[in-house]
């Protein structure tokens, strides 16, 4: 099944409490997903400076003196933020090719989560409230983010096989549903450069979209095309810097349910996970058409572009 | 009236004492209130009973219903009506997918839209949607009949059998084996009942009737590609 939930902020005033709000919809998801969970939060960003999430399963070890470390690699200041499992590290823009190395040659176990101006991705094996309550989610502020509650299917229950996935500054991805074709892209992809770190499906699909962007397409261009490329069944739910995208395969049988309102966008794979949204009651609810891209930005004006099947 | 709060008896509780409704009970009307999209509201119901539920459902709200009216003051989730026998569902707001799936008696009115794959495989439902409904609705429908007052999405009637099909608006595409037929008087008739038990005001001539080409009803090595 996978639970997906995501919240698009229109109304600054509520982005102390995305966090809060976010951790309640993925709590709701968790039967729809108990193995693992994750949540992809845009918060804020350092002009100069990118930030990079990483994971260790043994943070005191891994994480210790590693910004003095990094330092004198990228040759700029590090600032590293530790959270659980997790560390964020705040780095000169333009460094992360030079970080990610340096931290595979160290061989510290460290893998990377995300990398990007704003983007933080928090993510474990386990079940949402424990994954939410490790990382203080609630606490989090931020302008727009995605969460997922995974039920394995098509790769193991792992750290790097939670979602959301990062595959291109600042993009992250989150899904329901299972890729049929996404060996063969995966290779495809990679022989284009595209770095993929699983055998997760779901990280194929993130890639894809990457791989598009790059070559010149905008997400909205790049999700219309993801309806001809990628073979199975899909909800997808993703974050850029500045906006929030949904689309769902011509077959659409995973769920999905969207609200609007003033103040906000929210997706939710069940109706459940939007019930304790501010005013939810007079939102403007309804169920994202098959092979549609749907998406907001805080630049832009909303667009919808229905894909003929 | 009783009143029944979701959120301080449970859903097990809620459906327990629902199901303890006699045929012959004095406690007829029954009102479901803090839903919150919960699943499974109202479900295996079989007394004479008058519920409604006041807020959005979410998966197989009253599925398996016999003799109980459900009514739903919201949005509904997944496989509302499902397998239905007899009784009444009313969704005031829209349908999500399999609205009424293999359903064999009663109707279920939607006053919204439906979403996709509405009656799937209907067995003698009836079923009357105010609004549009999505794509591959009545797919592999066997009897019974699908009323739309909107438009159709795409392949509408896939692998249809004996049901009836009636759409008003536009039909984005028909599925195999599905196709347009004459409108006759018992049509109409048939129709014009539905639509008034379902309290909508409409016109029965506007509509379109669809049903099976019959042409897969038996399978023929020369039909393969279609099936």
């Amino acid at each position: 099944m996978c639970g997906i939930v995501g919240l698009f902020l229109k109304d600054p005033s509520l982005e102390p409490k995305l966090g809060e709000m976010l951790t309640s919809m993925l709590i709701t998801m968790t039967d729809r997903g108990p193995d693992s969970a994750g949540i992809a939060i845009y918060s804020g960003e350092t002009k100069g400076r990118t930030k990079m999430t990483i994971q260790s399963d043994d943070p005191e070890g891994s994480f210790g003196g590693l910004d003095a470390a990094l330092e004198k690699v990228v040759g700029g200041t590090v600032k590293m933020r530790v959270k659980s499992t997790h560390a964020i590290l705040e780095i000169p823009a333009g460094t992360t090719a030079k970080t990610r190395a340096a931290l595979a040659e160290m061989a510290s176990g460290i893998r990377v989560m995300s990398r990007g101006d704003s983007l933080e991705i928090y993510k474990e094996v386990g079940l949402p409230k424990d994954v939410a309550a490790q990382f203080d989610l609630s606490k989090m502020s931020g302008s727009h983010g995605i969460g997922h509650t995974r039920m394995a299917t098509e790769s193991a229950v792992t750290t790097m096989g939670a979602h959301p996935f990062n595959t291109g500054d600042d993009q992250c991805l989150v899904h329901n549903g299972s890729l049929s074709n996404h060996n063969s892209l995966r290779r495809k992809l990679r022989r284009e450069g595209i770095h993929i770190e699983t055998e997760n499906d779901t990280e194929v699909g993130a890639a894809y979209l990457t791989w598009q962007m790059q070559n010149g397409m905008s997400l909205g261009q790049a999700l219309e095309s993801s309806l001809d490329d990628l073979d199975g069944f899909f909800t997808f739910v993703v974050g850029t810097k500045d906006g929030f995208g949904v689309v769902r395969d011509p077959i659409a049988c995973k769920p999905a349910v969207m609200a609007e309102t003033d103040q906000y966008v929210a997706f939710g794979s069940e109706y459940r996970a939007l019930v304790d949204l501010p005013g939810i009651e007079n939102a403007r609810v309804w169920e994202p058409e098959p092979a549609t891209v749907y998406f907001w930005s805080h630049n832009d004006t909303p667009t919808t572009h229905e894909k003929a099947a | 009236m009783q009143i029944i709060d979701l959120e301080s008896i449970g859903l097990r509780e809620m459906n327990k004492t629902l199901h303890a409704q006699a045929e012959t009970t004095n406690q007829t009307a029954w009102e479901i209130v803090n839903p919150k999209g919960a699943h499974a509201i109202a479900c295996g119901l079989d007394a004479p009973i008058e519920v409604t539920v006041k807020g959005s459902t979410g998966y197989y709200c009253a599925g398996m219903n016999q003799q109980a009216t459900v009514n739903i003051h919201g949005s509904a989730g997944p496989g509302t009506a499902e397998n239905m026998m007899s009784g009444k569902v009313v969704i005031e707001g829209d349908a999500s997918q399999y609205a009424g799936a293999t359903g064999h008696g009663g109707l279920l009115v939607i006053k919204g839209n439906a979403s996709s794959r509405c009656g799937i495989s209907m067995k003698g439902i009836n079923i009357v949607v105010q609004g549009n409904i999505g794509h591959m609705s009545a797919f592999m429908a066997q009897s019974g009949n699908l009323v739309v007052c909107g438009d159709a999405g795409d392949a509408l009637g896939d692998s249809c059998y004996e049901a009836r099909l009636f759409v008003r608006g536009e039909v984005k595409s028909l599925g195999a084996d599905c196709e347009k037929k004459e409108m006759r008087p018992e049509h109409i008739e048939i129709l014009k009942d539905l639509l008034e038990q379902a309290g909508i005001d409409a016109a029965p001539e506007e509509f379109t009737r669809y049903g099976s080409a019959r042409n897969l009803y038996n399978f023929d090595v020369d039909n393969a590609a279609a099936y």
